[in-house]
């Protein structure tokens, strides 16, 4: 009896932690037909029809064109479809549960850390990652964290067996954190715990452009082998794109600045929350903006309460290329709200178009993978989803069906699992 | 031999005054001198009311004898003529820590934390230390006390400042020319707290401010008890504290608030505390007038921030703009509201600044004899000293200065502190006023054919002095000491870095001559004449008109953007033709009227009208109940008291913030109410306050009016302290199994307290065990963190046991799982929309939570924890109809109604029911839609929030901020102090937050 006993528990604690098994390759063509479509590059097709066969759209359009439907034929009347929405400098993967040490692989010791690969540590059976399926986030750049590099991030897809598998593009950039204009008072130490104007500013940028200058040197003519270098060296041989998380309007000058005199072709600002205040230097210098979280609080007592919210909407209308990230607190499970942060920019001046072009065809461009994601054109992957409703209102973001180059997925997950079995539980 | 014989001498020149009967002497003879030592022709501050010119002051040992116009000289005098001088009686410090010292606790590297108290023998809490006595630890500074001299004080109270309670005080008289047996006048002047720990021991209670109040009440009531002689054992600190109760009692508030807190504290227990004020009470000048406390008012002015960085500048705050502006007028208001208050020079980074913040005051506006008050008979009066300090009537300690003129001028010298009958030179009485402009004649071939002209100005004991010809200008350096200049100039080769030198024995003020050293070593002799000077008025004229109080800016309350100038009114408001969510019967009506009337809901319905209502045309927007947060920790200065597995004795009521901006933003996001919660820190936390958000009044006006009364439980890993670091390990309880015998013991013994209390015994007072009680008796509910079933069901087999039901499970993550359960313990939950993975015991945890706990039965809410989700709880409760399917209806409750009913005030609000309180919020559109946002928030009919309002509100912050930035750039231009830029930025609290003190 106890045996039993013990063997039901280990079935239970088996099927709780198992993940969804990824779908399997798309088998045969699909259609949708009769949904608005949000393209993602600011159109939208009502009543469209969408079809695509082997992973790929071979049709965007509408559905009252007589053209022959392909394949399975999926009546989406009154529904809407989107484009899978990417999380950018995400470390989804990288960690399940915050405060559980042994959990945590994002945040290497060291201050350079450019050879320091995020993608080998990216956990596909996640169970953080799976509940990112259900409300439309389909595909985030993997990004380590910490030190002044952090390190090299890749962009995957989320449902896969295994890193290599979840591979759009690995490498695609080293991350740096530019040195702030303030730091705190250590309150442990007897100090005011206020912020003060960091004096080590102008070192720690020294301290960044010698580095860089011994990646070059080292690269003339060196023996030894210098891994981080090498990295480093990649942004300028391999056009890896130079991701600088920075926020105030000082430290974007100085680290755009910085970025050009090092010949990086590729940067993109990371937060932004001053980078409003300087968007015609970012659109002269043609530096887009991977915007903080919307949903944060003001910096300043006296700033409009709003100001978060109303951010995107400065930069898109001075002609930035922006996309949304969310980093932050308890970012990883948070992550699958990143659809409602664009809603709030839809709130607060875009129109929704444009808002959810935010996270789907700007990050695309930004991320460098616009020309196989990011938006429903014709050539483009198929990963998309279908929702119930308007998905960037939290009411109505009901997905229905998601598919990943065509594969489709499966909505369930752990808590969804848990759902059903305590709401039978409970005879509701 | 020489050195010991000098020291000798010098030993029996200081005793030459006090040498006293009863002491033998062997280095000579005994004398007696009894001469008198008189002051004539001055004018003396007998009081600072009191002014005689042409006065006579006779002291004789340490004491004035006689004072005024018409005083009989003794013959034996020594007679000093201070014609055209002033003497004021010294200033006096009665809030310093002048001369003691404590040895500070050393951790030796041992981190784990410390619960139980160090001492033996006196109170169980190391940080309440009333039987400190400042003499004993007290050494005479002769260097601060020169400063101190060089300020003008006579005589500071000083005390060791350490700890909560910190014990007695000591009188001491600044003289270094007297040995304690004279210069120590009391040695029990007064009983010293403040909110700090002590340095000298790690116990960790209390870590809070709020643990620090609850302490001192408990410790007020067992030393009551211990009055009673009731208690078994002797305890040196509570008898300590019961033989100094009469004594003057000071408190170091250190802030505005923190006054009207303590200020509560004292009229409790009968106690009339004096307080160290923070320097911003102007910003609520009126609640600290109600409190009749005297206060100490330390004079730190901020200095102005350097904004020259466009870039930086735009981070300072508001506040901090308007406190350089406004800080320097506080000691002017609070004698204009008639607050009596004495200086003090506490908190000042160098006791040197505290005569140029003193006439800062007074440009500010501070009246002079006011000033003089504050310095001199109100210390005097507060430590109960009047007869002996702070003025000089007969029988006084012969403590006074001696000025060049109006002590509170600029350019007045003070040349002498007398202290207890002994004098200090500040500044040589007879140096002569050399200041003015004088032509310089020489016979020298250097020197001869330039019209030279030599101007000294600055103070009479500091001279600066500058050589102008017809064309240049050089700054000279000057000295003057007894009587001889020596002056010295560069010479107009400035290639060649050489000087000329002149030097003078001066006997007359207005010609001197001397001789004249050159480089090449010759030598020749010059003549100064005193000029004439008119010109100079037009220069004075500019300078005070420099010197003129600035511009004042306006006091908001809270005194930082969005602050209000005064408290929103009710209206009667008619909300014409909306989508109402009644929350009632009545569910959602279309195209429906809403009318707000006596800070009600006066009727719901169709074609409505009112007269003299303000209509607003809601065509196409909701109108809804404000929403409840049922767990917050904004609007709050501390949130946990951790030095305890239990701190029931703490409340949050006592802590409120009212200034804390995220009240406004919060009514921005259409939130009304708010539960702020204890942290989770431990197993029994501390009581809730429950606040309207009625931003622009003060704390007390923002809880409840008979505030139903709640306590935060927690469970799990906080209370565990599993994620505290590796020396958090020895707090009980470690497991979950602990954490039911804390409950079982702490239950258990306040079912005794209660039974004790109610038997009509005599019993000592617990407010600990008090609260608890309240909680058996049904009086108090429980609002329990938690996330995992096993520790949820313990909770409430607990609650069983004890006959009571636990009121809400707060953040219940896997409520999901026993919801049966709580269905039949009839208990609440309210939690997060769709928070989880963020430590262990949330990896269950799912955002369909509240969908199934809501379908089982169960009163569902959905909270914040966080002051950002907080202004978007629609949109969390909207997360409910994605997250399985909750009726729209439904899911809106989760924010309004239902919290309304976990929190005992669905009585009053939560809904739009006619007779519930006008708590209501406009929205743009579907309340529950990302897309919508509040237009107007209501509380009791008045408008707390209007978008309109708030868009003028910002340009009006904008022209301030640039206003007081272009002031500040011209005080750095003026040559002024400034500061680095330092941002504030509040720290935002939540559940695991510690106060840093």
């Amino acid at each position: 009896m106890k045996n039993i006993t013990i063997i039901a528990l280990l079935l239970i604690t088996f099927i709780t932690k198992a993940q969804q098994t990824p779908a399997a390759k798309q088998s045969e063509p699909i259609s949708i037909e009769g949904a608005t479509a949000h393209l993602g590059n600011g159109q939208v097709i009502e009543n469209s029809l969408i079809m695509f066969s082997e992973g790929k759209l071979v049709f965007v359009g509408s559905a009252m064109l007589r053209i022959a439907r392909l394949g399975k034929i999926i009546d989406a009347k009154g529904k809407h479809v989107y484009p899978g929405f990417i999380a950018p400098n995400s470390t989804l993967g990288l960690a399940e549960i915050d405060a559980v040490r042994a959990t945590n692989d994002y945040d290497e010791v060291g201050a350079m850390n450019p050879h320091i690969r995020s993608i080998i540590a990216y956990n596909t059976e996640s169970k953080v990652v799976e509940s990112m399926r259900p409300n439309g986030v389909l595909m985030a750049q993997i990004t380590p964290r910490g030190g002044r590099i952090s390190g090299t991030s890749s962009i995957v897809q989320l449902d896969a067996w295994n890193w290599e598998d979840a591979i759009i593009k690995e490498n695609d950039g080293i991350h740096l954190n530019w040195p702030s204009t303030y730091s705190r008072g250590r309150w442990w130490l007897g100090e005011a715990s206020t912020l003060k104007i960091n004096k080590n500013y102008k070192k720690q940028v020294q301290e960044l452009k010698s580095y860089f200058s011994n990646a070059k040197a080292y690269n003339a003519k060196n023996t030894t082998n210098n891994k981080p270098f090498d990295a480093l060296l990649e942004l300028t041989t391999a056009k890896r794109t130079l991701f600088i998380h920075v926020d105030n309007e000082k430290g974007i000058v100085d680290a755009v600045n910085f970025a050009k005199e090092n010949n990086v072709n590729n940067i993109v600002i990371v937060g932004g929350y001053e980078a409003n205040l300087v968007s015609s230097f970012l659109k002269e210098n043609n530096v887009p903006v991977l915007l903080q979280r919307t949903h944060a609080l003001p910096n300043n007592t006296d700033n409009d309460y709003d100001l978060p919210y109303k951010l995107a909407n400065k930069l898109v209308k001075s002609g930035v290329l922006v996309g949304l990230e969310n980093s932050g607190d308890m970012e990883r499970m948070n992550t699958r709200n990143l659809p409602f942060l664009a809603g709030t920019c839809a709130a607060y001046g875009l129109d929704k178009e444009t808002a959810l072009s935010l996270i789907t065809l700007n990050t695309a461009k930004i991320l460098g993978i616009d020309n196989q994601v990011g938006s429903l054109e014709v050539g483009k992957d198929a990963t998309l989803f279908i929702s119930e409703g308007d998905a960037l209102d939290m009411r109505t973001n009901k997905l229905e069906k998601a598919f990943i180059k065509g594969r489709d997925l499966s909505l369930e997950t752990h808590q969804t699992e848990l759902y059903k079995r305590y709401s039978k539980k409970l005879g509701n | 031999m020489i050195k010991k014989l000098l020291f000798c001498g010098l030993l029996s020149f200081t005793t030459l005054g006090f040498s006293q009967d009863y002491i033998p002497k062997n280095d000579g003879v005994k004398t007696n001198t009894k001469n008198y030592t008189v002051f004539t022709n001055a004018k003396i501050y007998i009081t600072p009311t009191q002014v005689v010119e042409n006065g006579t002051l006779v002291i004789k040992d340490d004491k004035v004898i006689a004072s005024g116009a018409n005083v009989t000289t003794p013959k034996n005098s020594v007679i000093v003529d201070l014609k055209g001088k002033s003497i004021y009686p010294s200033f006096i410090d009665i809030y310093s820590d002048f001369g003691t010292s404590i040895t500070p606790f050393n951790s030796n590297g041992n981190y784990s934390p410390q619960y139980n108290a160090k001492r033996k023998g006196y109170y169980w809490n190391d940080h309440m230390r009333p039987d400190v006595k400042a003499i004993n630890h007290f050494k005479f500074d002769n260097s601060k006390a020169k400063t101190l001299q060089k300020a003008g004080f006579g005589v500071v109270n000083t005390h060791v400042d350490d700890g909560i309670m910190q014990g007695s005080g000591l009188l001491v008289a600044l003289t270094n020319k007297a040995d304690n047996s004279k210069r120590l006048l009391d040695d029990n002047s007064g009983m010293f707290y403040s909110t700090s720990r002590s340095k000298t021991t790690k116990q960790s209670y209390p870590t809070s401010i709020m643990g620090t109040f609850a302490l001192l009440r408990q410790f007020n009531y067992d030393a009551n008890w211990y009055a009673t002689g009731n208690m078994s054992v002797k305890d040196r600190a509570l008898q300590a504290f019961l033989d100094n109760k009469n004594e003057v009692q000071f408190f170091d508030a250190s802030d505005k608030n923190n006054i009207l807190r303590i200020d509560k504290i004292g009229d409790q227990f009968n106690t009339q505390y004096v307080f160290v004020a923070g320097g911003f009470e102007y910003e609520l000048v009126n609640q600290i007038k109600n409190t009749n406390a005297k206060l100490i008012v330390p004079i730190n002015f901020p200095d102005a921030f350097d904004m020259e960085d466009p870039l930086l500048a735009r981070d300072v705050d508001l506040e901090d703009l308007r406190e350089w502006n406004q800080a320097p007028s506080n000691p002017k208001i609070l004698a204009d509201n008639n607050i009596t208050f004495a200086l003090t020079t506490h908190n000042l980074k160098k006791v040197e600044t505290f005569n140029t913040q003193l006439l800062k005051a007074i440009s500010y506006g501070l009246n002079k004899t006011k000033a003089l008050e504050a310095l001199t008979t109100i210390p005097a009066s507060i430590i109960g000293k009047s007869k002996e300090l702070g003025q000089l009537k007969t029988g006084a300690y012969a403590n006074f200065l001696i000025t060049s003129g109006d002590i509170f001028d600029k350019k007045t010298t003070l040349y002498q502190n007398w202290i207890t009958g002994q004098r200090h030179d500040i500044n040589a009485i007879d140096t002569k006023d050399l200041r003015g402009e004088y032509s310089i004649s020489s016979n020298h071939f250097l020197l001869k054919n330039d019209s030279l002209t030599l101007n000294i100005k600055g103070k009479i004991e500091k001279l600066k002095a500058s050589f102008a010809n017809n064309t240049d200008n050089f700054d000279a350096t000057i000295s003057f000491n007894n009587d001889w200049m020596q002056l010295m100039i560069p010479t107009k080769d400035s290639t060649k870095k050489e000087f000329i030198r002149f030097t003078s024995h001066i006997k007359s003020k207005t010609t001197f001559s001397g001789k004249v050293y050159f480089p090449d070593g010759t030598t020749s002799t010059f003549t100064a004449n005193k000029k004439e000077l008119e010109a100079t008025t037009k220069d004075e004229a500019k300078k005070v008109a420099d010197e003129a109080a600035p511009k004042l800016f306006p006091i908001t309350y809270p005194n930082m953007a969005y602050g209000l100038n005064s408290v929103p009114q009710q209206e009667t408001i008619l909300f014409k033709n909306a989508t109402v969510w009644t929350n009632e019967k009545d569910g959602i009506l279309e195209k429906t009227d809403v009318l707000i009337k006596n800070g009600k809901i006066a009727k719901v319905g169709k074609n409505l009208s009112e007269n003299g209502a303000t209509v607003i045309d809601a065509t196409g927007k909701h109108v809804t109940a404000g929403i409840i947060d049922e767990h917050s920790h904004i609007a709050t200065i501390s949130v946990n008291e951790s030095g305890h597995n239990s701190t029931a004795e703490v409340t949050i009521e006592d802590v409120v913030d009212a200034e804390d901006i995220n009240i406004y933003r919060n009514l921005a996001g259409g939130v009304t109410s708010i539960q702020i919660l204890h942290g989770s820190a431990n197993p029994i936390g501390g009581r809730s306050a429950i606040i309207k958000l009625k931003w622009g009044q003060t704390a007390d006006q923002l809880i409840y009016k008979d505030s139903p009364k709640f306590i935060k439980f927690a469970l799990g890993e906080n209370i565990k302290q599993s994620n505290w670091g590796d020396y958090n390990t020895t707090r009980f309880p470690q497991t979950r199994m602990g954490a039911e015998q804390v409950y079982i013991n702490y239950f258990q013994r306040a079912k005794e307290y209660d039974a004790l209390q109610k038997s009509g015994k005599p019993y000592r007072k617990d407010v600990e065990l008090e609260t608890l009680a309240e909680i058996l008796n049904k009086e108090r509910f429980i609002s329990c963190h938690s996330y995992v079933q096993s520790e949820i069901n313990m909770l409430m087999k607990v609650a069983d046991q004890f006959n009571f039901n636990i009121n809400t499970f707060t953040h219940i993550l896997e409520g999901y799982k026993v919801a049966d359960k709580m269905v039949e313990h009839n208990v609440g939950g309210s939690t997060f929309s769709d928070w989880w993975a963020y430590k262990y015991e949330v990896n269950d945890a799912i955002p369909y939570n509240a969908a199934i706990m809501h379908n089982a039965g169960v009163t569902v809410a959905i909270n914040s924890d966080d002051a950002e989700m907080a202004r978007r709880l629609n949109q969390e409760a909207a997360k409910s109809v994605k997250y399985g399917n909750v009726s729209e209806e439904d899911a809106w409750k989760f924010v309004t109604l239902n919290p309304a009913k976990l929190l005992h005030l669905d009585k009053r609000v939560g809904s739009l029911k006619v007779g519930k309180d006008a708590d209501v919020v406009l929205w743009s559109g579907h309340p529950m839609s990302i897309y919508s946002k509040a237009e107007k928030t209501l509380i009791e009919g008045a408008v707390y929030f209007d978008i309109e309002k708030d868009k003028l509100m910002r340009e009006a912050i904008k022209k301030e901020k640039n206003e007081l930035t272009n002031l500040m750039l011209e005080a750095k231009h003026k040559g002024l102090k400034t500061k680095p830029i330092e941002k504030k930025n509040k720290e935002l609290l939540h559940c695991d937050s510690i106060d840093h003190n």
